[in-house]
């Protein structure tokens, strides 16, 4: 097999960051947009390879991180309606609302279902055809496509009892919003999996409108390293262009075929990211004619959710403008057995990730 | 959650496949995949269904482009 065995040679990452260290002149913050590299950057050791004139940020790429509280408190809701069966990812369950996670509602008698893709819900609403089965649409533009696919089955079959409670939202448009405000960012590790779908070309508004190069990166170490040494040669020469270092997974154009079904049935609107706010054009609804799979009608229109704990700084670590170590309640109130905020919930999470890897390292060197 | 990983398709049936995740075989959808997979294909997974047809040489292309850093 040639798709991930030969990426992790220690031997080749090494090299790689040698070119990098060769390359390397001035000073460069990078963001990984995705909580997956965050993952493998650490898992790998990727930081201390690195030369001191590379940082890397994380940013925002942690669907559940970036579901606001309200979107969670929706979800609780639906937990409460009679006869009700709620369908979800099983990264969704930790996640604390005002009042409790969707781990302690199922404790409390509620039937939550962990699934692992939306077909799993489709045969839930299916074999339960009095009851309410409420699909958890969470994820970025690698999952929509398959909430899509599931919304289309259901009408197909006739499925009146499959409702959709659509939280997607798509990450081109939020890079964008955060370079309106204050991030400090030289260039991006594009995610490799939303671009799977969506390709390479929704970037170019960033690196050709904001100056940001742009390198859309796989996920096993070679592939981490060779995309920070392709952003660092951009940084270095000049440059600010999208590239592909994910050939194997992403083309330029994306697939289609996902897209389409995309379309058929999402529109586009805005989404509430937390710790970003409203940001327009990242968010998806079901169009009119498949308002009959539509859970929002059933979410309770007064959820008034509460502020997010004081001291947690999920904000400014998911925009990239604070690393985890430097919130105060970092490994002392906050951790991943007790987790205050959303970030040291999803093993995506960029505090769950520092806790878990870096706690031995010095947080000077991060 | 936005993890994708490589799959072996091991059977076919219509839009429906089996496929050989690590070890485990599952039921996977094809449905959405961008180019047309058979038996013996690798593709992308996410969720349950096929999300790209994985080519042996565009992971060769990226392999030596990251073995030129040894010259
Ligand atoms: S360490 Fe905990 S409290 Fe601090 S930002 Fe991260 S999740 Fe929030």
């Amino acid at each position: 097999m040639r798709f991930a065995e030969e990426f992790r040679s220690r031997e080749l990452v090494k090299s790689i960051a040698d070119r990098i260290r060769q390359k390397c002149q001035k000073q460069w913050t990078l963001m990984e947009f995705c909580g997956t590299h965050t993952v493998s950057i650490f898992r790998h050791g990727l930081k201390s390879m690195l030369p001191d004139g590379v940082k890397l940020v994380s940013g925002p790429g942690c669907p559940v991180c970036v579901t606001s509280k309200t979107d969670i408190d929706k979800i609780l809701a639906l937990c409460d309606i009679p006869d009700a069966i709620v369908a979800t990812y099983g990264d969704m369950m930790k996640v604390p609302g005002s009042k409790f996670t969707l781990a302690e509602k199922r404790a409390q008698g509620a039937d939550v279902r962990v699934i692992y893709s939306s077909y799993d819900a489709i045969e839930l609403a299916r074999e339960n055809r009095g009851r309410k089965v409420f699909f958890i649409g969470i994820g970025f533009e690698t999952t929509a496509p398959s909430t899509a696919a599931a919304v289309r089955r259901a009408k197909e079959m006739g499925l009146q009892n499959f409702k959709v409670l659509s939280l997607h939202k798509l990450t081109p448009p939020v890079i964008g919003a955060l370079l309106e405000g204050d991030c400090a960012v030289d260039g991006f590790i594009c995610p490799g999996h939303v671009c799977s779908i969506i390709g390479a070309k929704p970037l170019e508004p960033i690196a050709s409108g904001y100056g940001k190069p742009c390198v859309v990166a796989g996920f096993e170490p070679g592939d981490v390293m060779q995309a920070i040494l392709m952003l660092v040669a951009q940084l270095e020469e000049g440059r600010s262009e999208v590239e592909i270092e994910y050939v194997r997974g992403v083309t330029y154009e994306g697939n289609s075929n996902a897209l389409k079904i995309m379309e058929e049935v999402f529109d586009i609107t805005s989404s509430e990211w937390r710790g970003i706010g409203v940001v327009e054009n990242t968010g998806l609804v079901l169009r009119g004619e498949f308002a009959d799979f539509d859970a929002s009608p059933y979410v309770p229109q007064q959820i008034r959710s509460e502020p997010d704990p004081p001291g947690c700084k999920c904000g400014d670590i998911l925009r990239g403008e604070m690393l985890p170590p430097d919130c105060p309640l970092f490994g002392r109130l906050c951790k991943p057995s007790s987790p205050i905020g959303p970030c040291m919930v999803s093993s995506e999470g960029s505090c769950a990730t520092y806790y878990l890897y870096a706690r031995s390292e010095k947080w000077m060197n991060l | 959650m936005c993890l994708a990983i490589p799959a072996l398709i091991v059977e076919k049936k219509g839009s429906w496949a089996k496929a050989n995740v690590g070890g485990i075989v599952r039921e996977i959808s094809l449905e959405l995949i961008d180019r047309p997979a058979d038996v013996g294909d690798y593709v992308l997974l996410h969720a349950g269904f096929a999300i790209h047809k994985l080519e042996k040489e565009d992971a060769e292309e990226t392999l030596r482009l990251m073995r030129e850093v040894f010259g």
